[in-house]
């Protein structure tokens, strides 16, 4: 499977690849190259915004290959987002070491506060790398396949489904709130120190977490063509659009589901723990059901079903958030309310719909086609 | 009292867990002539008996029609034969060694028996090529589908079943584009491409040409013999035009079996049909 | 309220509310009375000797004037006071070296003076004995039983030989069956430390079915005290039957509030029943249908402020309206172009929701606002000593009752009813029949968001008001409609009511956040069983 034929017919794909490229390069210079008094210089505080807004990127992406390929409307996928969130925020905690407030070497200090004696088991591991790494992808991912091997053997499906991942999300909040649980409850996971010996608050270190952002969503992308363009990618299009037909023709619809929605919470996980050292918290605001609604509806406006579009809405909303924010607060909400609406209803194909169509007007002739699924 | 049977159940000594049980052999055997097995099934939905003590063999090759007033059970039958719905009660065999009521659909369309619905469903966002390609048989697990590439000789018979279904020059078309007469066609193309030892052919020349019809006859007359094949249909032009034994179902049973003109003057045959 | 319904064991209160029921009877103003022989008893008190104050005391307690009880408290208290300059009888409290004055029969404050003017009557052992007796029959022989019971459970906590002897006179001719039972506990209570066995073992016996805390710290006496083994073991017996007792009000304590949060659980979720079970609309905006309702009830008490009492009945009709046009405009302007595609219906509603919560939050404010209850909502039905049911958690209960009964009716029984079933069932056979769908649409709409407006009335007597008052129910509701089985009245019904006596089981060991947690993941697990919900849509209708 090599590049150049995952992204033949991804035109799309090609031109967001090139762009992700472009400004992974562009902005190391502007921000540690140019100097601070130029007008070109980029702030650290900007690099920080585009690499959460990369991380959201991911996510979307993460979504759209349930929704848009599979038909499931994941109503939880903001859980998965916070689980490998949480995990990457464990490893920061346990990198403070004695430079908490109470100065425990082994204990985090909210579990000082709360007169932790000692570290729960869970907790172990956490300080080596490697093995946070493993749980950004291990807690999202069985979370997602024990969910989904429930609900997909039962053939709960649609509206359903989504109701319940959405409780899934729920439950979770309302856990995640809990002393109990050993995640900081109310306040979640803060005041993190340093990530892999790099103090997390440096320009340097910034740039890198911006990088690695960049290069998980341009590998999460791929991943995700990977999927689409493989005849997997095919059956799993069939299961949206017939999952009785694609039951009688012999595949498995259950496992062709599990398989998928699996990978996209790991995706999704990746993405919250990229997300987490760049905003410097983790708390169970993340779990929010509104959040995970949140996403879908960056989906809907990129337009679902071609993936880069995922890219797009995530972006363009949540540049729109920041702006909308800080000039007239009062009225973001009517603008997220009233893209919901106008969406649905005008644009069910998305900003990605919109440039297809505009392309196919220009062409006189379609491009010659290559032969889909080509040795 | 229920859970103490399921224990007394799981700890038979005659018998292993499900989970340790070897995978369920889908080799299919027709040493004994026939080819599908249906004994004593009733399946009921709210009280009304759908089907009622139904006893039905298939031969291996034959090609077999069902007719039978609306209500009769037909669809219900095949819901049966293809795992979408439980019998209360009978037994269900593909040849001689495959309990059908052990199989979830996916497994009885791997087992090979293939379907194709009264109402044509196609993949409709699919091109016509990835829709017979996705009904080829072969591994469908999900490592192997993500793995998958066409080998020449899947793509000549895929070429072949276009040629078959004269569907070659809408190859590249999405098949939501085709007509009802041409979705027709693609599902039994894609029922071709399961290479499945027992078709299941739900009313085929609905909303059919008269021409496409005699195609459609002369094709499932072909498969008959390599295949076996049950076709219900309303149509009792077609069904004369095929048919060699023709079973009429009523109530949920059979009613009469023979030839179609044995059953054209069978009594009882006449007074469901015409009676009332 | 009745005398059952009155202050059982709730000592303080009960005391309180004695001595408040005493003043408010109290009329005259002028220290003249026009009842010579309470009159002449006061003249006595000014006697020195004591024996001429108890004949006072006695002339005071027959006159049967209103005061009287109040007038021997203080006394008792060696509280009562002559004001030197018109002899007029005082209340008096010690305010650093001077009195605080009140007149004894009216309480008209009288302010502040010095001990000089004031003459105290004074009291020796004897004499209070006897007032301390004479109060007890003054008491136990009113007329008003909530008088006769107050009385009695004071003798509870703070038992008295003397009065016991008066209760035990009293007790044959006692009509009221609360204030004889108090009787025969106090009895019992001073049997069980008898000498006589019998007695004893007879009054441990009386008490064995009392929940009052004075019989349960009698007994515990006895059981810890007693030297004699068969009162032990009479006494233990007693208290674990007293303990079952206790045991099953508790439970039933539980199952009422279970209940009660059950029909909040059922009021949210059954206008979402309609609109998602019989017409298949996701509807993500139905919490915010419910705020408001919950809204309109503010509204409309800023309209009436003077008429609290009544503005529940303005406000539930009110929130009907508001709700049910809203939801009428929500489904002609977006839902009727998304029949068919479920998951944007829900997207779009969802944006519904955000905008009507931002409507609320910059056009009223981002804060909660305050909603009164009317004052039949406050206060409780007492069951017995240990069991109240709170007023408002009672009428939700009712509450929601009657709006299923309504909604089924309406269903069942009318035109439209009729129709919607129709809808529901087969559209375009419907259609061929004459019926107009979308019309039917926008009705069974409506009806369901009424009934969130109706819901919300209630929310609104029971949590805080404000913006996000609907999204803390949606998921909630989601949940009892889709265990119930989407399509099914009755099932929302069970489903509610039993969710929220699971929930409020299991919070007295889980504590109330993972008991709604685990109640979460019983749903989530029951679905996987039964993806139809507790009561399934039968028949070939479901598959479509």
């Amino acid at each position: 499977m090599n590049l150049t034929k995952l992204l033949t017919n991804d035109r799309g794909g090609q031109i967001f690849l090139a762009i992700l490229a472009l400004v992974a390069v562009l902005v190391p210079i502007l921000n540690l190259v140019v100097p601070a008094g130029s007008a070109l210089h980029m702030p650290t505080y900007t690099v920080t915004l585009l690499g959460k807004y990369l991380t959201y990127a991911l996510l979307a992406v993460a979504v759209d290959l349930v929704w848009g390929y599979l038909g499931i409307l994941s109503l939880g996928h903001g859980a998965f987002f916070a689980l490998g969130g949480y995990a990457m925020g464990m490893y920061l905690m346990r990198q403070i070491g004695d430079r908490g407030v109470y100065g425990n070497p082994e204990l985090p200090d909210f579990m000082v506060f709360l007169n932790w004696k000692e570290l729960p088991w869970f907790w172990h591991g956490f300080d080596q790398f490697w093995f946070t790494a493993l749980m950004i992808l291990l807690v999202p991912g069985v979370l997602a396949f024990v969910f989904g091997w429930l609900a997909f053997r039962s053939r709960v499906t649609g509206v359903y489904l989504s109701i319940i991942t959405q409780a899934l999300t729920y439950a979770l909040m309302l856990a995640f709130f809990r002393n109990e649980m050993g995640f900081g409850g109310n306040n979640g996971l803060t005041d993190f120190k340093d990530i892999l010996g790099f103090d997390i608050q440096s320009d340097a270190t910034r740039i890198g977490l911006f990088l690695a952002s960049a290069i998980a969503l341009a590998l999460g992308y791929l991943v995700c063509r990977a999927i689409v363009t493989s005849r997997l990618g095919r059956v799993a299009v069939a299961v949206r659009d017939a999952e009785d037909r694609t039951r009688f023709i012999g595949y498995r619809v259950e496992h062709v589901k599990l398989a998928v929605f699996t990978v996209s919470a790991m995706l999704a996980g990746v993405a919250g723990a990229l997300y987490v050292p760049q905003v410097g918290i983790i708390n169970p605001g993340e779990f929010n059901p509104l959040n995970s609604i949140e996403i879908v509806i960056w989906v809907a406006i990129g337009g679902r079903n071609t993936l880069y579009g995922a890219v797009i809405g995530a972006i363009l909303v949540n540049y729109g958030k920041t702006y909308f924010t800080g000039v007239f607060p009062e009225a973001w909400l009517f603008a997220l309310g009233g893209l919901f609406v106008l969406v649905t209803l005008f644009l069910p194909q998305g900003i990605a719909g919109l440039l297809r169509k505009r392309r196919k007007a220009t062409q006189t002739a379609p491009p010659a086609a290559a032969q889909e699924g080509a040795a | 009292m229920k859970s103490l049977d399921n224990l007394r159940e799981s700890m038979r000594r005659d018998q292993v867990w499900d989970f340790m049980m070897p995978p369920v052999n889908l080799q299919l055997d027709v040493k004994h002539g026939n080819i599908l097995y249906l004994e004593d099934v009733s399946v009921s939905f709210d009280g009304f008996k759908a089907i009622n003590d139904l006893n039905l063999y298939i031969e291996a090759g034959e090609l077999r029609c069902i007719i039978g007033p609306n209500g009769a059970g037909k669809t219900t039958m095949m819901d049966i034969i293809t795992g979408k719905t439980r019998p209360d009660s009978g037994t269900a065999w593909f040849g001689q060694r495959i309990d059908l009521l052990r199989l979830s659909e996916p497994e009885i369309a791997q087992a090979g028996i293939g379907r194709k619905f009264q109402k044509p469903t196609v993949f409709e966002h699919h091109k016509v090529f990835e829709n017979l390609e996705l009904a080829m048989a072969g591994d469908k697990g999900v490592w192997a589908s993500f793995t998958a590439s066409l080998s020449g000789e899947q793509r000549d018979r895929i070429d072949e079943v276009l040629g078959i279904t004269g569907l070659s020059e809408h190859v590249r078309d999405p098949a939501g584009k085709l007509s009802h007469g041409q979705k027709q066609w693609l599902e039994i193309g894609m029922l071709l491409m399961q290479q499945p030892h027992l078709l299941l052919v739900d009313e085929p020349v609905a909303g059919m040409t008269h021409q496409e019809m005699d195609r459609t006859a002369e094709l499932l007359t072909s498969l008959a013999g390599k295949h076996s094949v049950v076709v219900v249909e309303h149509d009792m032009d077609f069904v004369r035009s095929i048919a060699k034994t023709v079973t009429v179902l009523h109530q949920g049973s059979v009613l009469a079996e023979g030839t179609m003109d044995e059953v054209q003057n069978d009594p009882k045959v006449i007074e469901v049909y015409l009676g009332e | 309220m009745g005398a059952s319904q009155f202050f059982w064991g709730r000592t303080t209160v009960a005391v309180l509310r004695f001595m408040l029921l005493g003043l408010l009877v109290v009329a005259p103003l002028s220290q003249a009375s026009d009842n010579p022989t309470f009159d002449q008893g006061v003249e006595l008190l000014k006697a020195r000797s004591f024996n001429t104050k108890t004949d006072g005391v006695d002339k005071i307690a027959a006159s049967g004037h209103p005061a009287a009880a109040q007038v021997l408290v203080y006394l008792l208290k060696s509280d009562l006071y002559f004001r030197e300059s018109d002899q007029r009888l005082v209340y008096g409290q010690r305010d650093g070296r001077n009195y605080h004055i009140s007149d004894a029969l009216t309480s008209e404050d009288l302010g502040t003076v010095n001990k000089r003017e004031l003459d105290k009557i004074k009291t020796n052992n004897r004499l209070r004995a006897h007032i301390r007796s004479t109060i007890a029959t003054l008491n136990l022989t009113s007329p008003d039983a909530a008088v006769r019971l107050a009385g009695v459970s004071q003798l509870l906590d703070k038992p008295d030989p003397d009065a016991v002897d008066i209760v035990r006179r009293q007790l044959d001719q006692e009509s009221d069956k609360t204030v004889a039972e108090a009787m025969r506990t106090v009895l019992a209570l001073e049997d069980i430390k008898s000498e006589d066995k019998n007695t004893a073992l007879g009054a441990i016996e009386q008490l064995s079915g009392s929940l009052l805390p004075a019989a349960r710290n009698g007994l515990q006496r006895i059981a810890d005290n007693s030297t004699d083994k068969d009162r032990k073991r009479a006494a233990a017996k007693a208290l674990s039957a007293i303990q079952t007792k206790l045991q099953m009000n508790e439970l039933a304590e539980t199952l009422f509030f279970g209940l009660s949060l059950g029909s909040v659980l059922v009021l949210a979720a059954i206008g979402l029943a309609i609109t998602f079970g019989v017409m298949g609309v996701i509807n993500m905006a139905h919490g915010e249908l419910i705020m408001l309702g919950a809204y309109t009830t503010y509204i409309v008490q800023l309209l009436m402020p003077n008429h609290i009492d009544l503005s529940l009945f303005v406000a539930i009709p009110a929130a009907f309206v508001v709700s049910g046009l809203v939801g009428i405009g929500i489904e002609r302007g977006v839902i009727r172009f998304l029949y068919g595609r479920p998951l944007e219906t829900l997207l779009a509603t969802f944006g519904i929701s955000l905008i009507l919560q931002q409507l609320v939050r910059t056009g009223i404010s981002a804060q909660n606002v305050a909603v009164e209850n009317p004052s039949w909502m406050s206060g409780s039905l007492e069951i017995n000593a240990v069991l109240s049911l709170t007023y408002n958690r009672l009428y939700i209960i009712v509450f929601a009752l009657i709006v299923f009964a309504a909604l089924l009716v309406i269903l069942k029984k009318t035109a439209l009813g009729l129709q919607v079933r129709a809808v529901s069932q087969n559209r375009p056979m419907a259609r061929a029949m004459g019926v107009r769908s979308a019309w039917v649409d926008a009705m069974t709409f409506g009806l369901g968001s009424g009934i969130a407006g109706v819901a919300g009335v209630a929310l609104s007597q029971l949590t805080n008001v404000g913006p996000n008052l609907g999204q803390a129910y949606i998921i909630d509701s989601f949940m009892v409609v889709v265990f119930g089985g989407v399509g099914n009245l009755w099932g929302t019904l069970v489903a509610g009511m039993s969710l929220g006596v699971v929930n409020k089981f299991l919070e007295p060991w889980a504590g109330a956040v993972l008991a709604k947690i685990l109640v979460l993941v019983f749903i989530i697990l029951f679905i996987q069983k039964r993806p139809r919900g507790l009561f399934p849509q039968k028949g070939r209708a479901a598959e479509g």
